[in-house]
């Protein structure tokens, strides 16, 4: 369900490292001083490459975002004429109770989508830590993969009917003694929200572990070898080897995966439409609910930028633990 | 590096678990669509007999049909556009040299940070004014936009580390820089223009929010759209809402299964080595 903003730009991919070490090339090319004197010439017709791939992006996704902006002071139903509106709907994303609470309920879906996802995966690599080395890792990690690849629209519908009065979920209930407990789990008040959370856990715990399991098996064996010849168990070297050579993995995890609760929209649309009340409002269903059925065009843009700066921030954030490029 | 029985145990033990979890609902789904619809209440159960119907039912009664070709058209022209473009913008921001790349260059890479949401509303207004709305083309143009953020990026870097010496040679023979850039950089780039070609038919196919602001036009909705719609006038026909599910999830599904090294690759090696 990963979408293709926050695809997180790759640098040496692997394909590229591959054939760059296959054939022993340095890895970085010259930089534009040494390449502009070696050929001695400025290629202006590197605007004509760029053009068609730049314009397309200014008219349909740079602009707009701008705009966006703009619009966030303004008073428009989307209809007449817009008034403007000074900060009164920034003001509305902290006093309007309705928006604050939706940044609160993307923050539980970030446990839920991130924080049980990551942690969990990374106790599991404690003990499948050379799992990589399994004869049939490549089967798990197909399946453990897969729901990523689910369109979102259908991962949604399959939880829906799983969270059903007879659905798999009370039917496990049932089976363990405990049917009392059993409820439409997105149609209760107390209990939607975690629920549309524990999707975003069945979503990305595959993705933790893959991620995490194969960052494992790219660390030297060596570095085992010694640990162990000086006498560190599995917890020692877990902390001292694993986890720090895990840290690229990690910030990768936490960054698809934090990204992902913040941008939540379709399962939300097509779970809940934010209900029961506003249990399960998200920034992104407000901004496009205020947008296109509200007429509240400019608070909608509001909650867009916060939500950018958000995204914005916090991938920030997760960065400063991506090791120093190596490059 | 030798594993021992008891944790090879330990390590297939664990891995199941979680496999299980991850499929258990798929299977759940892909059980459901071949259940008599008399007898889906929406629970987990493994079908005794197969009602096949059920696909030609969703599929006409849903209008499948029309939906699948909506969204093959649009993410077929998406990724061939993406490819188009970010081939050509790539090799410019890797091997050309002109003032100003630099600062395009993080304009473009800007786009990757930027959510949906960042952009849609006045997109949509924007286009509505133009009488662009419920078109193919608000479609396929904003979706290739987004795609391109990643798109360039990925091919600069395929560009980047492309062998100069061959590139020299090329030019003191006298290739024109396209005969160079489609004749001699592309085709050994090809792998890892596949990986983004699947990455974008992926986040083309799959998505909803784009469809659902643009298009009111029953004829023109996509797959995943269509669906939706579906759901909300079938909400408790879990048979038929099953079988929709499979049909809609399934071509990505298989380009999955023959193509899962990309897929992950590009999901996750690109990112991790940044």
């Amino acid at each position: 369900m990963s979408t293709r903003t926050n695809a997180a730009p790759p640098a040496g991919t692997v394909d590229a490292r591959a054939r760059r070490s296959r054939q022993g090339i340095a890895a970085r090319p010259a930089g534009t001083a040494s390449r502009r004197a070696r050929r001695g010439r400025r290629d202006l017709k590197g605007y004509l490459y760029v053009l068609p791939a730049f314009a397309l992006f200014a008219v349909f996704l740079g602009v707009p975002t701008l705009q966006t902006l703009q619009y966030s002071f303004y008073d428009w139903d989307g209809i007449s004429q817009a008034t403007s509106a000074g900060l009164s709907n920034y003001v509305g994303v902290v006093t309007d109770t309705a928006l604050s609470s939706a940044f609160v309920h993307a923050a539980v879906l970030m446990i839920f989508y991130s924080a049980i996802p990551v942690v969990l995966a990374l106790a599991l690599t404690l003990i499948v830590s050379r799992a990589h080395a399994l004869r049939g890792m490549s089967f798990f990690r197909t399946v453990l993969f897969l729901p990523q690849v689910i369109a979102s629209v259908v991962v949604a519908s399959i939880w829906v009917s799983i969270y059903s009065q007879n659905g798999l979920f009370n039917e496990i209930l049932r089976a363990v003694g405990l049917g009392d407990l059993a409820k439409v789990w997105l149609g209760d008040y107390g209990t939607a929200l975690i629920a549309i959370g524990f999707v975003g856990t069945w979503l990305n715990i595959g993705l933790c572990l893959v991620l995490f399991v194969s960052g494992v098996g790219n660390i030297q064996p060596e570095l085992f070898e010694a640990a162990r010849l000086d006498g560190a168990g599995p917890v020692r070297e877990f902390f001292g080897i694993t986890l720090p050579a895990l840290r690229g993995q990690i910030a990768v995890a936490l960054t698809l995966t934090v990204v992902s609760a913040l941008k939540t929209f379709d399962l939300v649309y097509i779970t809940t439409r934010g209900g029961p009340g506003d249990s399960t409002t998200v920034p992104a269903f407000e901004a496009y609910n205020r947008a296109f059925n509200q007429g509240q065009v400019g608070s909608a843009a509001a909650v867009a930028v916060v939500l950018t700066i958000v995204i914005i921030i916090v991938t920030a954030l997760i960065n400063l633990l991506q090791p120093k490029d190596v490059e | 590096m030798k594993i021992g029985i008891g944790e090879k145990f330990v390590n297939y033990v664990i891995l199941s678990i979680f496999a299980l979890f991850a499929i258990i609902p798929l299977i759940g789904v892909l059980f459901s669509s071949v259940l008599p619809p008399a007898k889906n209440d929406g629970g987990f159960h493994v079908p005794t007999t197969f009602a096949f119907g059920n696909y030609a039912a969703a599929w006409t009664q849903g209008r499948f049909g029309t939906y699948m070709f909506s969204s093959i058209l649009v993410t077929v022209s998406v990724v061939v556009l993406t490819v188009l473009l970010s081939v050509l913008a790539g090799f410019a921001f890797a091997r050309l040299d002109f003032p100003g790349s630099n600062i395009i260059f993080f304009v473009l890479l800007a786009g990757l940070m930027l959510p949906a949401e960042a952009f849609i509303i006045p997109l949509y207004f924007n286009l509505r004014g133009a009488g662009l709305t419920n078109t193919y083309a608000s479609l396929i143009l904003p979706q290739t936009a987004q795609s391109l953020a990643f798109g360039v990026f990925w091919m600069r870097n395929q560009f980047r580390t492309f062998p100069s010496d061959v590139i020299e040679a090329a030019r003191l023979d006298g290739a024109s820089d396209l005969r160079l850039l489609w004749q001699i950089i592309v085709p050994p780039t090809t792998p890892s223009i596949m990986t983004m070609c699947v990455l974008v038919s992926m986040w083309t196919w799959n998505e909803f929010l784009t469809p659902l602001i643009m298009i009111t036009d029953d004829s023109k909705r996509t797959a995943p759209l269509g669906l939706a719609f579906f759901q909300g006038a079938h909400l408790t026909s879990y048979s038929l809402l099953s079988a929709a599910g499979v049909i809609v999830a399934l071509p990505i599904v298989i380009l999955y299964f023959l193509l899962q090294k990309r897929f992950i690759n590009g999901m996750v090696g690109g990112i991790s080595s940044r």
